[in-house]
C-alpha cells in the first residue's frame, strides 16, 4: 500500500478500497521500521496524524464532497509552524518550541484533509544542500545510506524515496526542494514566487522562499501544490491571481510545437558524465513528442551564485535577529546581574550551528556602511541582470531546462568543511529564485558511473506554472515508457517491505 | 566550473573584524571560531565579490522579484493569539508579561 502514489491512493480511499486510518498507520509502521535508518523525521505525530485520519475516515462515511488528496499523508518540512506541534528548524534555538498558530500552508493541508504525519529533518534554518547542518544529525540518502539526500529539504525527499510518506512539503530558497529531489529520484516544485503563502514559514532569505510540493509524480506534485497555493492576505507578497492549472497541465498538458529552452551556461563543465548523459537523453524524448529544442544563453547566470551569497545572508543577518531569547526558544545564561545583551549573545553562540553564524556574520558584513554598495548593492543588480537574461530566453522559449544540479549524491562529511564546494550544488538552481520564477526537478535516470539518481530541472514564467508541469508530465511518461517501472524500484528496498 | 571558484582576491577579515561583526550580530565566539571564521572568510569574500565585475552603474538594483507596493487593508479587529498562547512559548514570564534579563545597566 506504502509503494503508491498519492492520486493512486486517493482513488483507493475514494473507492472505499482503504482507509486513512490503515493508509496512516502503514506509513507510521513504515516510519517505525526504516527511519533509525534514513532519520528523515525529526518529529512524528502518531496521535494527531491518526486522529486526522479518523477524520476523514468519518467525513467520507458520511458521504461528504471531499479534496482530491483527502486522507493521503504528508511528511511536513519543519520549518512550517504547526500548531502545537515542535517546529525546530533544525536548530537547537528552537528546541522545544511549539507555535501557537498554524502556518497558512498547514492550515490549506488541514482544509483539504492531507494528513500530516510529522516534521522532517532539514538544514538549519534552511542554509545547506546536504541536510548535515542540522543541529539533530544529518538525514540519510534512501539509495545509499552513506550520500547526503540533498538539502535543506532532506529530510522530505528522503521520506519519500524511502516510501516513508508519498508527499511531503518543502522550501525552497536556493534549490531546497529541488536540489533534494533530484539526489533521491523523486519530484520537487518551487512555484512562482508569491504562489505560495509563506505565513508561518519560518524565514531565511524573505525575497527568495517559496513553499512547493515534493511527491514521487509529476501529478502527485500537482495536486498537492493546488492543496497550498494561492493568494492569502496574511502575506503581502503572496500574489492576488488565480492559481495556475497545473494539475490539467499534469493530467493532459503535451509538448507538441513547445519551444524548449536548453540553458547554454547550465551545462559543460563541471557537470557530472552521467548527469549530462541523462539530461541530453530527456532532451531527445522531449523532442521526440514534439518539442523544438533551441538553445539560449543566460551570460550573468556566471554571477548567480556570488549574488545568492550575499543576498541570502545579508536577508538572513536581519530575519535571524528575532531569535533573541526573550519572546521565545532558547535562553542561555539568564542569571541574576546578567544582561540581556549577554544572554542574548550566549544564547546565540549555543543556539546557532556553525553555518548559520557563518552566514549572520557574512551578511552582517555586506550590509554594514562602507561596504554595502560593493557587497549587497552590486548582489541587487545581478539580480536585475538576471532576470533580464532570463526575460530575453522566454522571448526565444515557453520554458527553459537543465540538469538540476552538477554531480548526483555526494558522501555524507565530503564537503562538510568546504562552503564553497557546498555551495556550488546550487549553481543551476539559484537562478530560478534570483528572478522569482518556477523551477521542478524530476528523475531522468541514473548516471552509469555510480547508479545515483539525476535530476531534470524545468522553469518557467512567473505564474506560468502549468507549463512546467506539461513538460514534466511528458517526459515522466516517456521515461517511464522507457524504463518499463518507476525509477524508485530501483532504489534498495530498504526494511524488508514491499 | 573552474570559473566560478576562480579568485579575485580583494577582501579579506582579521580576526578583530570578524569580532566586531560577531558583536554587532550579537553572537559570542571563542577565539578559535574567530580564526577559522576570518580564514573561511578571505575565500568566501574572493569568491562573492564577482558581482561586482557586471555591477555598473546602468544597472538598476532589483530587492524583491515583485513589483511590491503598499497593501492597505480595512481596520477591523480579527481574532488573534490570546495572552497565554503569545506566552506558550516564553522563556520566562511574570505577570502575563516576558519577563526579560536587565536591559539597562546599573549606573
Amino acid at each position: 500500500m506504502i509503494r503508491n502514489n498519492a492520486s493512486e491512493m486517493a482513488a483507493k480511499l475514494a473507492a472505499g478500497e482503504i482507509t486513512s486510518v490503515a493508509l496512516t498507520q502503514a506509513h507510521l509502521d513504515r516510519i517505525a521500521a526504516v527511519d533509525t535508518d534514513v532519520h528523515a523525521f525529526l518529529h512524528i505525530d502518531t496521535e494527531g496524524a491518526l486522529a486526522q485520519a479518523a477524520a476523514v475516515d468519518a467525513k467520507r462515511a458520511k458521504g461528504a464532497k471531499l479534496s482530491p488528496l483527502a486522507g493521503v499523508p504528508l511528511a511536513l518540512k519543519d520549518v512550517m509552524a504547526q500548531k502545537g506541534i515542535p517546529t525546530t528548524c533544525g536548530s537547537k534555538i528552537l528546541e522545544g518550541w511549539r507555535p501557537p498558530y498554524d502556518s497558512t500552508v498547514v492550515a490549506n493541508l488541514k482544509k483539504n484533509d492531507i494528513v500530516i504525519l510529522g516534521k522532517t529533518n532539514m538544514d538549519e534554518f534552511a542554509m545547506g544542500s546536504s541536510t548535515e547542518n542540522s543541529a539533530y544529525g544529518p538525514t540519510h540518502n534512501p539509495w545509499d545510506l552513506t550520500r547526503i539526500p540533498g538539502g535543506s529539504g532532506g529530510g522530505s525527499s528522503a521520506a519519500l524515496a524511502a516510501f516513508e510518506a508519498p508527499l511531503a512539503i518543502g522550501t525552497d530558497t536556493g534549490g531546497s526542494i529541488r536540489q533534494p529531489a533530484a539526489v533521491t529520484g523523486t519530484v520537487g516544485v518551487k512555484p512562482t514566487y508569491g504562489g505560495v503563502s509563506r505565513y508561518g514559514l519560518v524565514a531565511f532569505s524573505s525575497s527568495l522562499d517559496q513553499a512547493g510540493p515534493c511527491a514521487r509524480t509529476v501529478l502527485d506534485a500537482a495536486l498537492l501544490h493546488e492543496a497550498i497555493a494561492g493568494h492569502d492576505p496574511k502575506d503581502a507578497t503572496s500574489i492576488n491571481a488565480p492559481v495556475p492549472q497545473v494539475v490539467n497541465a499534469a493530467k493532459s498538458g503535451d509538448v507538441k510545437g513547445m519551444k524548449i529552452g536548453v540553458v547554454k551556461e547550465l551545462n559543460g563543465d563541471g557537470y557530472q558524465a552521467g548527469v549530462r548523459a541523462r539530461f541530453e537523453e530527456s532532451l531527445e524524448l522531449l523532442a521526440k513528442a514534439g518539442a523544438e529544442i533551441v538553445e539560449v544563453s543566460a551570460p550573468n547566470f556566471e554571477y548567480a551564485l556570488a549574488a545568492y551569497y550575499l543576498i541570502a545572508p545579508s536577508e538572513c543577518s536581519s530575519n535571524l535577529a528575532r531569535f533573541d531569547a526573550m519572546r521565545y526558544g532558547l535562553r542561555v545564561g539568564d542569571v541574576d546581574g546578567a544582561s540581556a545583551e549577554s544572554v542574548m549573545n550566549l544564547t546565540r553562540e549555543v543556539g546557532f550551528g556553525k553555518e548559520v553564524k557563518r552566514r549572520i556574520i557574512l551578511g552582517t558584513y555586506a550590509l554594514s556602511s562602507g561596504y554595502y554598495d560593493a557587497y549587497y548593492g552590486s548582489a541587487q543588480k545581478v539580480r536585475t541582470l538576471i532576470t533580464q537574461d532570463f526575460t530575453k530566453a522566454f522571448e526565444k522559449a515557453d520554458v527553459l531546462v537543465s540538469p538540476t544540479c552538477p554531480t548526483t549524491a555526494f558522501k555524507i562529511g565530503e564537503k562538510a568543511n568546504d562552503p564553497l564546494a557546498m555551495y556550488l550544488n546550487d549553481i543551476a538552481t539559484i537562478p530560478v529564485n534570483m528572478a522569482g520564477i518556477g523551477g521542478m526537478s524530476l528523475p531522468s535516470g541514473l548516471a552509469d558511473e555510480d547508479g545515483l539518481p539525476v535530476g531534470f530541472q524545468i522553469m518557467s514564467p512567473v505564474m506560468k506554472d502549468d507549463r512546467m508541469y506539461s513538460v514534466g508530465a511528458t517526459l515522466e511518461a516517456a521515461l517511464l515508457s522507457k524504463w518499463g517501472a518507476p525509477l524508485l524500484d530501483k532504489a534498495p528496498i530498504m526494511g524488508g517491505v514491499r | 566550473m573552474r570559473e566560478l571558484i576562480r579568485l579575485t582576491p580583494m577582501t579579506s577579515l582579521s580576526r578583530d573584524d570578524v569580532a566586531k561583526l560577531a558583536g554587532l550580530a550579537r553572537i559570542e565566539m571563542s577565539d578559535e571560531e574567530l580564526v577559522n571564521m576570518a580564514n573561511e572568510f578571505t575565500v568566501i569574500l574572493d569568491a562573492v565579490a564577482r558581482v561586482q565585475e557586471v555591477a555598473g552603474a546602468d544597472v538598476q538594483p532589483t530587492s524583491h522579484p515583485l513589483p511590491l507596493r503598499n497593501i492597505f487593508r480595512p481596520d477591523v479587529v480579527v481574532p488573534s493569539l490570546t495572552p497565554e498562547e503569545a506566552l506558550s512559548g516564553a522563556p520566562a514570564q511574570e505577570e502575563q508579561r516576558f519577563r526579560v534579563p536587565q536591559i539597562l545597566g546599573e549606573e
